[in-house]
């Protein structure tokens, strides 16, 4: 562990390759991957440090998305550290086997660059790949930043291996916006990260021959109930960790890491809640709006998988009136994944404020502040007039 | 075998014990039971060989039964017997034929 406050060196890099440097820091035993389209610079940039043996990592170039996720579930049962990155069509190829990843309780780490899913074919940013693992039993961060994409695929690793989680973890970076997109952020040493993700110690290798283990057995009626608890009890647990993680983090690089972060929240009588890159372009409408005297403010969600309801719904309890911004669409469902756990959360926690649902972004559309003013020029005409229209909009959407 | 809870068991669905499939009963999978007729038997050990679950008991060197606790009742021993010393007799006119 380090103690101390670290010096980052301050650089200028796109989301991709800061999550490369974080691999490279991390140095895993293993990373398999799909070497192509929907592909992202993260794992081409990585194959370049494999290649000048700046890492010791086996690098396996896989024959798709569902091969490499099952070789890190491989590399990970013998014992190693595994990671991957993907996105969009990607991550929907690797469906059936992150369940595996979890279930088996394997901490592999994942990078995913948010993209969205065809048909229409489009390769830009939306959620609806990250999402629709929504239910796979992984632990899921978002990323705001440049910097918070490599700060928290660094974290998901420890996350992952803490003893008392055991789940594979991902962070999703929103496509071409942090991807590709070239920002200022702090890599740190080597030694630092090195030092903060230990030595990863299994429990149960199946490369140790002494100790002989069956990974992936047949389970049928009479206890697959019970795994599955352990899985949901897992989850509960890591909403403890994850901030302990986050907090241990900050103490030498001083940048500190929640479940969430409010901002200019607390004494919001309007909020937005929203995931990824999104929260940037809403936290300037805040300040203009705060200039202007509304009561503005922005509720960032870091953390989707566990969802952390409590401490979201005393967040937002006494709010006159909340938008949540979706970036992907259920269809047929009462609204997106992220307005329908909010709404949850307040209900169970006996709480009815007036919440309105923005679909937006879909497919790479821009998301601009004159449209975040939108937003909350909705939420102040709900709280004067009450809801008239239908709670669920579409925001840029050609009428 | 009493079953344990969700706090009880490795995470993951992992086994440790190396050869506990022993503790499955998959008897209890059996819709036919082989009978051997041990008159006609000359312990050439073919059903033996040939068992998928080690099911076909010996004992110096001479067959001795059926281990009806792991028996599936596959019929494989009955197919492969050289002297069709094993019939494959239903498990309900089995059971009633051994009170």
């Amino acid at each position: 562990m380090v103690s101390q406050k670290v010096k980052g060196k301050p650089v200028a890099l796109d989301g991709d390759r800061a999550v490369a440097e974080a691999i490279r820091q991390m140095n895993p035993d293993v990373v398999a991957a799909y070497p192509i389209t929907p592909q992202t610079e993260i794992v081409m940039r990585f194959s370049e440090f494999v290649a000048n043996g700046e890492v010791v990592t086996e690098f396996i170039p896989v024959e798709s998305e569902h091969a490499a996720m099952s070789a890190c579930i491989g590399a990970s049962a013998a014992g190693g550290r595994a990671q991957t990155a993907t996105a969009g069509a990607g991550l929907a190829f690797m469906w059936e086997v992150l369940w595996v990843a979890s279930g088996t309780r394997l901490p592999i780490v994942m990078h995913v660059v948010n993209r969205s899913l065809s048909a229409p074919l489009n390769i830009h940013c939306d959620h609806s790949d990250s999402m629709g693992a929504r239910d796979a039993g992984w632990i899921q961060l978002y990323d705001e930043t440049v910097q918070e994409a490599y700060d928290n695929a660094i974290q998901a690793l420890r996350i992952a291996e803490h003893p008392d989680i055991m789940l594979p973890t991902l962070h999703a970076l929103d496509g071409f916006i942090l991807g590709h997109g070239v920002e200022r952020l702090e890599l740190l040493p080597d030694d630092a990260v090195r030092s903060f993700i230990g030595i990863y110690e299994p429990q149960h290798p199946l490369l140790d021959v002494d100790h002989p283990v069956t990974y992936g057995p047949m389970v049928l009626t009479d206890y697959f109930f019970e795994y599955k608890r352990q899985q949901a009890a897992a989850m509960e647990r890591a909403l403890e960790i994850i901030p302990q993680i986050g907090e241990e983090y900050g103490t030498f690089t001083g940048r500190y890491y929640g479940l969430m972060e409010g901002y200019r929240l607390e004494d919001a009588e309007f909020a937005t809640i929203a995931l990824g890159s999104t929260a940037g372009t809403i936290k300037t409408v805040v300040d203009e709006l705060r200039d202007q005297g509304v009561k503005a403010g922005l509720l960032k969600l870091r953390c989707f998988r566990p969802f952390p309801a409590t401490i979201l719904a005393e967040a937002l309890g006494d709010k006159k009136a909340i938008a949540v911004l979706d970036r992907s669409l259920s269809f047929g469902a009462q609204g997106g994944p992220l307005f329908l756990e909010v709404i949850t959360a307040l209900f169970t926690h006996g709480l009815s404020p007036k919440v309105l649902n923005y679909a937006y972004g879909l497919g790479g559309r821009d998301i601009v502040p004159a449209r975040i003013h939108q937003v909350y020029k909705d939420l102040i005409e709900i709280d004067r007039e009450g809801l008239t229209e239908s709670s669920i909009r579409y925001l840029g959407l050609r009428e | 075998m009493t079953l344990k809870t969700w706090t009880e068991i490795l995470a993951g669905g992992l086994i440790t014990d190396a050869g506990n499939s022993e503790e499955y009963e998959t008897g209890s999978w059996r819709s036919h039971r082989p009978i051997i007729d041990m008159d006609r038997c000359t312990h050439c050990m073919i059903c033996w060989i040939y068992c998928p679950d080690g099911s076909i008991l010996v004992s110096d060197a001479k067959v001795t039964g059926i281990d009806l606790t792991h028996c599936k009742g596959c019929g494989i021993c009955a197919h492969e017997c050289p002297r069709k010393a094993i019939s494959m007799v239903e498990e309900a006119v089995a059971k009633e034929g051994a009170q």
